[in-house]
């Protein structure tokens, strides 16, 4: 490479980086002050983890991104492998469209499209919370669903379509081939479908932002309410905690996915 | 023969259920909202009454074309170079890339004022060389440099797919067959990459024209964009009329600037790559 690309490189990715290392270092500060170093310690992990509310928001948001992760792959799954059996070119089209609405639309706009349906419908039944948990899974799911069905359909479609065939051939009943010969083959798709919607719900913000209700608070909501008080290193050393679990969880799905290619590059060999 | 073809691709019922529930309805609703009033009957002022708001809608869109343009003019390179270095080396970098990417948006956005802040790093450096001090936050540069900070992986990303499965073979011939270096890169490269850069520019845009977080943080309230607006008329249950007409009109904007962008990238390869 030559000398100019390289300096670009550094250049582009020191500039990505300084904030974040900025952040992290200032985590590790001594006192309140953000933009002088007075000493190190670990004295805003202590104030974090000290107050009950971050392991409340903790606990919520991994219990909304496993259910929101788990109920998305199950139906995703689902809808790639039907949506895969369709004929019709139009139904196909059109389903494939409607699905990637979510993709497309900003997130403040699905946001509060949701949150008007939940409020309209909440009103409806005369409901005094009208957005809680139930709101906010429902809102989770259905952004993570577009992306579960996408990583699954490279999937189906180099699958040799004369397996399940096969299968049916030999007495398996339709559910049984699905076990047995399609969910096995796209279970690499399957596994980085629940893994991308496990992230996205954990990181999402914007959405939930719109669509929960008081008494169910995530780490994202919970950082926003954070900020938007005076500056304080604690969110700082929240930050640094949640960066570090993105790395971990990058690194996991990288090994996965360069397992599974080197597998699949056997199996064709 | 029609029943059997439904039974097949019974598996994505649910699905469809859910979308037409979920996702369908939701938009319908802001439709709604937006062509009535509080009581419910229909009318046409939430609409007309946008015209209060054409100096955010220029911003907005002024703003975030800025960004984008900016995220293009950085990240081309950037997937460029990335797609000429060894293969090992480029998952590393592609990795570094996704970090940030996969931090939360707040996470960045703050982290951007840790640096732009009066007391922040900058302003430190500034202070320590004797320079002064300069007010960033607050400022339209600092709204569009955050733009830029949080979604600059969003345009090198797709741009990166693309160009990494143009066959290396195809530059060889240009050059074969007498290009020059840059007439390789403009002539080959540029029009082979075009899918990539179409959703790059989609991908920056319509975060950066819906965002709220990077305009009240880095914005410091001086000015309101769009996603500030909408999220201001969604807390109070008195203005929802008002902001799904907003919320309406923008999608509408983006849904006519995806389709003119559509235009120009013939395939839709590498459309949606995460």
């Amino acid at each position: 490479m030559k000398l100019f690309s390289r300096l670009y490189l550094i250049l582009i990715f020191a500039l990505l980086y300084i904030p974040i290392g900025v952040l992290i270092l200032f985590s590790f500060n001594s006192t309140a002050n953000t933009g002088m170093l007075t000493g190190l310690s670990l004295y805003w992990y202590k104030e974090l983890f000290s107050s009950p509310d971050t392991f409340v928001a903790l606990k919520n948001t991994l219990v909304l991104a496993l259910s929101a992760a788990c109920i998305s792959t199950v139906i995703g799954t689902a809808a790639a492998v039907g949506i895969s059996r369709m004929k019709s070119k139009w139904a196909k089209k059109s389903v494939q469209s409607v699905t990637n609405i979510p993709m497309m639309n900003p997130d403040i706009v699905t946001g509060v499209s949701m949150m008007l349906l939940f409020v309209f419908v909440g009103g409806m039944l005369g409901l005094t919370e009208k957005l809680s948990f139930i709101t906010l899974l429902i809102a989770h799911v259905t952004f993570c669903l577009p992306y579960v069905i996408l990583s699954i359909q490279p999937r189906l479609r180099q699958m040799d379509k004369s397996l399940p065939e096969a299968a049916r051939d030999l007495g398996c009943t339709p559910l049984q081939s699905f076990f047995k010969v399609e969910l096995p083959t796209i279970m690499g798709g399957v596994v980085s479908g629940f893994l991308m919607a496990f992230t996205l719900s954990l990181d999402d913000f914007v959405i939930s932002y719109f669509t929960t209700g008081s008494s169910y608070q995530t780490l994202p909501l919970m950082i926003y309410s954070m900020t938007k008080k005076e500056v304080k290193p604690d969110i700082y050393a929240l930050s640094t905690l949640i960066i570090l679990s993105v790395l971990v969880l990058l690194i996991i799905t990288n090994v996965i996915s360069a397992r599974n290619e080197k597998r699949s590059r056997k199996e064709k060999k | 023969m029609i029943k059997k073809n439904l039974l097949r691709s019974a598996a994505a019922a649910p699905h469809i259920v859910w979308s037409v529930l979920f996702i369908v309805f939701p938009l319908l609703f802001v439709a709604y909202f937006a062509f009535t009033d509080g009581a419910g009957a229909f009318t046409l002022e939430n609409i007309t009454s946008l015209g209060e708001h054409t100096q955010t809608f220029v911003l907005s869109i002024a703003l975030s074309i800025i960004a984008t343009f900016i995220c293009f003019l950085i990240g081309y390179p950037l997937a460029y170079i990335i797609t000429t270095a060894p293969e090992s080396h480029q998952k590393f970098y592609m990795l570094l890339l996704m970090l940030p990417m996969w931090t939360n948006l707040l996470i960045r956005t703050y982290s951007m004022m840790a640096i732009m802040d009066d007391g922040g790093l900058i302003n430190n450096i500034l202070a320590a060389l004797d320079w002064g001090q300069i007010h960033l936050i607050g400022t339209k540069g600092a709204v569009v440099f955050g733009m830029v900070y949080d979604f600059l992986p969003y345009m090198v990303l797709p741009i990166y797919t693309v160009m990494s499965k143009i066959d290396r073979r195809l530059l060889e011939a240009a050059r074969d067959l007498g290009c020059s270096p840059v007439q390789v890169l403009l002539k080959v490269i540029v029009p082979l990459s075009m899918s990539g850069v179409i959703s790059g520019i989609t991908m920056v845009f319509v975060p950066s024209i819906s965002t709220f977080y990077i305009s009240q943080k880095l914005g410091g309230g001086t000015f309101e964009l769009l996603g500030d607006t909408i999220e201001r008329q969604f807390q109070n249950e008195a203005t929802y009329n008002v902001g799904a007409a907003i919320a309406l009109v923008m999608m509408v904007l983006i849904l006519i600037s995806l389709a003119v962008m559509n235009r120009f990238g013939d395939d839709d390869e590498g459309g949606v790559v995460l």
